[in-house]
């Protein structure tokens, strides 16, 4: 398994579930803030992908 | 000022169950009766460690001559027992020519933190804190 952005996901969900489980009591504001990390870990990790393209390497 | 025999035993139990906590990730919070906090810790950590293992990282041991390796061997301890077990067992010699060697890296190192975090957390539940 070497696709970057699969390794990413998994990443992004591990690091996501624990943090979500860990700061938030509910279980409603669990999913919310676990979809919100998971997305923002996801997302920033695309822009900031495309933004280093055109970077020689 | 001396401290009370309650209190004593206050801070006992807390280390123990900082210690439980740290060895057996979840372990804290299934002990403060805090199940489905305790269960998903007690999967997901364990489980992202094994990841990083399966990616062919490696599970760093103390050097104190490359302090970047001595700091990454002490994020590792991070996940307790399973650091240990893993060892024994013959895993984690990890393969630097692999592609994922990185990616596995950085799977037991947030692993072994995250459970660091899981541990405070736990004392935090403890004391009253949360």
């Amino acid at each position: 398994m070497a696709s970057h952005l699969l390794l990413l996901v998994v990443f992004s969900f591990f690091v996501s579930l624990v943090f979500a489980v860990l700061t938030k009591d509910d279980v409603r504001e669990q999913i919310r803030f676990g979809v919100l990390l998971f997305g923002g870990f996801v997302c920033s990790a695309v822009v900031l992908g495309w933004l280093m393209y055109p970077i020689p390497l | 000022m001396r401290a009370t025999a309650a209190e004593e035993t206050q801070t006992g139990g807390l280390v123990l169950l900082a210690l439980a906590s740290w060895a057996v990730p979840g372990a804290g919070h299934l002990w403060l009766g805090r199940r489905s906090k305790g269960l998903v810790f007690l999967i997901a950590l364990p489980a992202m460690f094994a990841f990083g293992l399966a990616l062919s990282g490696r599970i760093f041991s103390f050097d104190l001559s490359e302090p970047l390796a001595a700091l990454a061997a002490l994020a590792d301890l991070g996940i307790g027992v399973t650091y240990f077990a893993a060892g024994a067992l013959g895993y984690g010699a990890g393969q630097v020519r692999a592609v994922t060697f990185e990616y596995g890296n950085a799977f037991l190192i947030v692993a072994g933190l995250l459970n660091s975090l899981v541990v405070i957390d736990a004392c935090d539940i403890a004391k009253g804190r949360k």
